[in-house]
């Protein structure tokens, strides 16, 4: 019960900054609203009637906490195939199947469905809808309006409409691509702004602000009428008592039809990708870091858009843009949304005839500047730093997305991938064989701090990682996670960069996600989130993993030198016990400290030999002692014990602590100064430490943990631990 | 309780490079369980062929082994199992293949015939080899099965006749088991809630097996749980070669019909791709 009144205190502590958000919010949404549904094809209406019944229902329904919902970007391609196809009422028909697919969607849980595109053939879609975007719009923006067929003969005619500019004579039409040219420098110069008044107000609220006050000053000051084209207004925004009588009819007789059904498909794939991948980024800003329920924000967008179809709306989605700008303002549940919501329907109500005044190019140029933020160079240049290949699938969404269609594009890019991936592999085999079979095994170590541990087979790519997330998301973000891809023969950049995510998402929420086993793999880019091979002769590091350059900063941190390359000469361990049966290939990833005269390398060395090997790689601290001691291996009871007892070393009792005895093995020659080196101080070090196996080979020591490659926390937990048994030991054998 | 689980062992001999590895792992086996060894080699009977193999055996002959040559042309799959039937072999020993280039190991079609259809418990052999090569970590399956505790009670038979330190027992739930969807924050506490109970379940009860087992076959051995949440048959076998286990113990599943071929599990999993030697026990 205290726990329910404890909930609404907070809710409505909250609550102003809520509404203040959700006001900022809807100042953002009404202009961008408007202009997704004339980008569309639809009644400018469309767009808010949208937005106000995807942010009544989803803000009541959902499951997620800081989204805002309305119409989306991603929707205008296929809308705007949709609404010419097939017609405006048909189309609202569409919208309302593809509504009741997303709601099945929820039901099925496909709330992972994004996760089966690879990020690339993702990233060249939403270029391509950019593109879309821009391109069409752009002309309008300049005050000249074509008909064209396709997408990209709009790109095409850009050049010839910027040159129509110098020709224009018309005034209305001079005023019309002014005020689109100025519109266009307020959405590229306010980011830049840093004026807490100015930024109060977004900057496509001041679009609408001052060309709806120019509008006025014409008409009030200078007596003249608006000087834009009449065309180049905005039209069709109704009376709010027309709103209710004007309801469209939905036309189901086409629902026999091939195209009808195509739109519905393209409708919901495009609205569940777009939503989930919004979801998917707006979490990791959530300021309260709590996980969205995808399933049932799939569920509640869909109920919203079948209601949006009803009424004359749009697709629903959760769109990206606003959600951050939500975000950024304090919103800090779905109250906000809500109250984006309320605040539209007040703006319409209040200001219908207001609306009317806002020039198109004004609108449009916001809408340039969204389609170019999707498409821009930069997104291109961080794909070409990630790998050529990405490149390649990129483009190939991309254009096919313009020539064909968002369904063809996506379906292409998944294609192209997966024919990359095979010839990286040189061949099927390595997918076919493997595609059907579990491959991720996750476990929490009994051991230690209860570790959770998963290891990876085979291949990870976008086919099969929703297997590793369905695993991954049953780990709290506050636990340490290590995953392990030594078994794995390739790693694609999709699973790369979802892993970077988690990495991102652990990190801030107080857990630690470490990827081990990948610094065998090859890759052709220095990104880090490049696709990575196992190679069955593995060359230089061409390419520094995530532990290699996160090793790196520790080195900095530390004062440590840093050297990644592998050493063949590896004589300095030679006279230690454990390596007398285990033949060492080299060391890697050593990190010195001279003043210490310790390093830490990982290490790979095999047991057994011919068809019997096995390759162990572990993680090893080497100290130099500056006095002789003697020779002893420490290990936990039992672990060494029959080996060692087979080269004629025994267990050497420690009287006085018989504790420790029967918790440690303790072996050596020469008893008497195994004796005489663990005195108090020493075996009550050992005793109140972790544990690790301890080795000395008179002037040196090697410490380890498990026998598997360490995860950074382990190395620093290492480190720390060796260098104060050296200072303990050191004090210990100056005595005598 | 088992004093000797196995009294008689059989192998199917061909002369292949493997051979006299595959002999020694198996007379090796014998002495160890003190148990007569059956050699079956699918073929007629030569005077050469009994010398090679006698050549091959000799050592182990003065060390007292008792073995057996048995000779019979056919099919190897119909011949292996009819020999087992008639000879009453208990564990048939059988070697794996290796995929080339990666250290990766399956079960021949031959091989995979018989041990879905052989009434005794099968061991499938990885690496068979002349040097003996300690066994000192074995993994075996503590299903909620009939057959388990007799599967973890074998397990530490073996384990202190070859000497292992460690056997580790490994609980697998699958996800069904929970019942709970983790979609947020409150179904994945209730999901953690409900595991850790699951897992503290499964570990008492293991440790209730491991109780009932004579302390002496246990002496000597370092007892782990491991619960794993995850698909059954797969995980214990990612487990062991995550852990670089020497054995994994498997009891036999009770049935194979036409559907556990369709859809690989539980053993099936673990013949495509063998994580090291399996026992798979009756």
């Amino acid at each position: 019960m205290s726990s329910k009144s404890e909930k609404t205190q907070g809710f409505l502590k909250h609550l102003p900054r809520n509404i203040f958000s959700g006001f900022v919010v809807s100042l953002i949404a009404l202009p961008l609203g408007l202009g997704l549904a004339m980008a569309s094809e639809a009644p400018p209406i469309a767009g808010i009637i949208t937005a106000v019944v995807g942010g009544i229902v989803v803000s009541l329904l959902g499951g997620s906490y800081v989204t805002i919902t309305g119409p989306g970007n991603g929707l205008v391609g296929v809308l705007l195939v949709a609404i010419t196809v097939l017609g405006l009422e048909s189309a609202y028909a569409a919208i309302i199947c593809s509504g009741a697919l997303l709601v099945a969607l929820g039901f099925l849980r496909m709330g992972k469905l994004s996760d089966f595109f690879p990020s690339s053939a993702i990233q060249g879609m939403l270029a391509a809808i950019g593109l879309i975007i821009l391109g069409k719009q752009f002309h309008i923006m300049l005050g000249n309006r074509i008909q064209r067929e396709t997408s990209i003969d709009y790109i095409l005619e850009i050049p010839s409409t910027i040159k129509a500019l110098f020709s224009l004579t018309d005034p209305g039409l001079i005023y019309a691509a002014a005020i689109g040219i100025l519109s266009l420098i307020i959405m590229v110069v306010y980011p830049k702004l840093r004026n807490k008044y100015l930024q109060l107000i977004p900057a496509p609220m001041w679009i609408v602000i001052l060309s709806v006050g120019f509008s006025y000053y014409f008409e009030i000051v200078l007596g003249q009428p608006n000087p834009i084209h009449p065309d180049y207004l905005i039209s069709g925004i109704p009376d709010p008592a027309e709103l209710l009588t004007q309801l469209p009819v939905p036309d189901f007789g086409q629902v026999s039809t091939l195209a009808f059904w195509s739109s519905v498909l393209a409708l919901t794939l495009i609205a569940s990708i777009e939503s989930l991948l919004s979801i998917k980024a707006i979490d990791k800003l959530d300021p309260e870091k709590r996980r969205s329920n995808t399933n049932r924000d799939l569920k509640a967008l869909g109920l919203a858009t079948v209601g949006s179809g009803f009424l004359g709306g749009l697709n629903v989605v959760t769109v990206i843009a606003r959600s951050s700008v939500n975000v950024n303002q304090g919103g800090s549940n779905r109250s906000s949304n809500f109250f984006h919501a309320i605040f539209l329907t007040l703006f319409i109500l209040l200001f219908s005839t207001q609306l009317a005044r806002i020039p198109l190019p004004a609108l449009m140029a916001i809408l340039v500047f969204t389609g170019y933020k999707l498409a821009s160079p930069d997104i291109v240049k961080h794909i070409f730093s990630i790998g050529k290949e990405q490149l390649l699938i990129f483009f190939v969404t991309l254009i096919m997305t313009l020539k064909i269609g968002l369904i063809v594009g996506i379906l292409s890019g998944v294609v192209t991938t997966m024919f990359i991936h095979m010839i990286i592999n040189k061949g099927v085999g390595l997918f076919f064989r493997n595609i059907l079979k579990p491959n991720v095994l996750m476990y929490r170590e009994t051991s230690g701090e209860g570790i959770y541990y998963v290891s990876v087979k085979h291949f990870c790519s976008f086919m099969n990682y929703n297997k590793l997330k369905s695993k991954l998301e049953a780990i709290n973000e506050d636990q340490d996670v290590v995953i392990d891809f030594s078994f794995c023969q390739f790693v694609d950049h999709t699973v790369m960069e979802n892993l970077n995510n988690y990495q991102d998402l652990f990190a801030k929420r107080g857990g630690h996600f470490e990827v081990i086993g990948l610094d065998m793999h090859g890759a052709d880019s220095e990104h880090p989130f490049a696709l990575r091979r196992l190679l069955p002769m593995p060359n230089l590091l061409s390419n520094f993993t995530r532990r290699q350059s996160a090793l790196q900063e520790l080195a900095a941190d530390f004062d440590l030198a840093y050297n990644p390359d592998r050493i063949k000469e590896v004589g300095f361990l030679g006279g230690f016990h454990f390596f007398r049966t285990k033949p060492i290939n080299y060391i890697f990833n050593q990190l010195v400290n001279e003043e210490m005269g310790s390093d830490v390398f990982d290490i790979e060395f095999s047991e057994g030999a011919f068809i019997a090997k096995e390759v162990i790689r572990t993680t090893m601290m080497h100290i130099k002692l500056e006095t002789e001691i003697p020779t002893f291996t420490l290990d936990r009871e039992g672990l060494l014990e029959r080996l060692y007892s087979l080269a004629g070393f025994r267990d050497i009792p420690i009287d006085e602590h018989p504790d420790f005895s029967k918790r440690f093995y303790l072996m050596g020659d020469d008893e008497e100064s195994i004796h005489q080196l663990f005195d108090t101080d020493l075996i009550h070090f050992f005793e109140s430490n972790p544990y690790f196996h301890v080795e000395s080979d008179g002037r040196a020591l090697i410490v380890f943990g498990k026998e598997r490659l360490g995860s950074l926390k382990e190395i620093k937990a290492l480190l720390d631990f060796g260098h104060r048994l050296k200072q303990v030991i050191q004090n210990n054998a100056k005595v005598p | 309780m088992i004093s000797q689980p196995f009294k008689s062992i059989g192998i199917g001999a061909t002369f292949s490079p493997n051979l006299k590895a595959n002999l020694y792992e198996a007379s090796r086996l014998s002495l160890f369980f003190n148990c007569r060894l059956v050699l079956i080699h699918v073929g007629d009977k030569t005077t050469e062929k009994v010398e090679g193999f006698n050549e091959i055996l000799q050592p182990f002959h003065e060390k007292g082994l008792n073995y057996e040559l048995v000779f019979q042309p056919g099919d190897p799959v119909e011949v292996i199992l009819s020999v087992c039937d008639s000879k009453q072999i208990e564990l048939l020993i059988l070697g794996a293949l290796k995929k080339e280039s990666f250290y990766k190991y399956y079960v021949g079609s031959i091989a995979r015939r018989i041990t879905r259809k052989a009434k005794c418990s099968v061991l499938l052999l990885i690496n068979p080899s002349v040097e003996r090569i300690q066994c000192k970590h074995i993994v075996v399956s503590g299903l909620d099965d009939a057959k388990t505790t007799k599967a973890i009670e074998t397990s530490f038979y073996i384990g202190q006749q070859l000497n292992a330190e460690q056997l580790t027992i490994v609980e697998e739930i699958t996800e069904q088991e929970i019942a709970i969807k983790v979609d947020d924050d409150k179904s994945l506490r209730m999901a953690n809630l409900a595991k850790e109970r699951i897992r503290i379940r499964e570990t008492s009860r293991v440790k209730k097996i491991i109780d009932k087992i004579d302390g002496e076959i246990r002496s000597n051995i370092r007892v782990n749980s491991q619960p794993i949440f995850g698909p059954r048959g797969y995980s214990i076998g990612h487990y062991a070669q995550v852990a670089r286990a020497d054995l994994l113990v498997l009891p036999a599943q009770s049935k194979l019909s036409f559907w556990d071929r369709l859809f690989p599990h539980d053993v099936e999993h673990i013949l495509t791709e063998l994580p090291t030697d399996v026992l798979i026990l009756q």
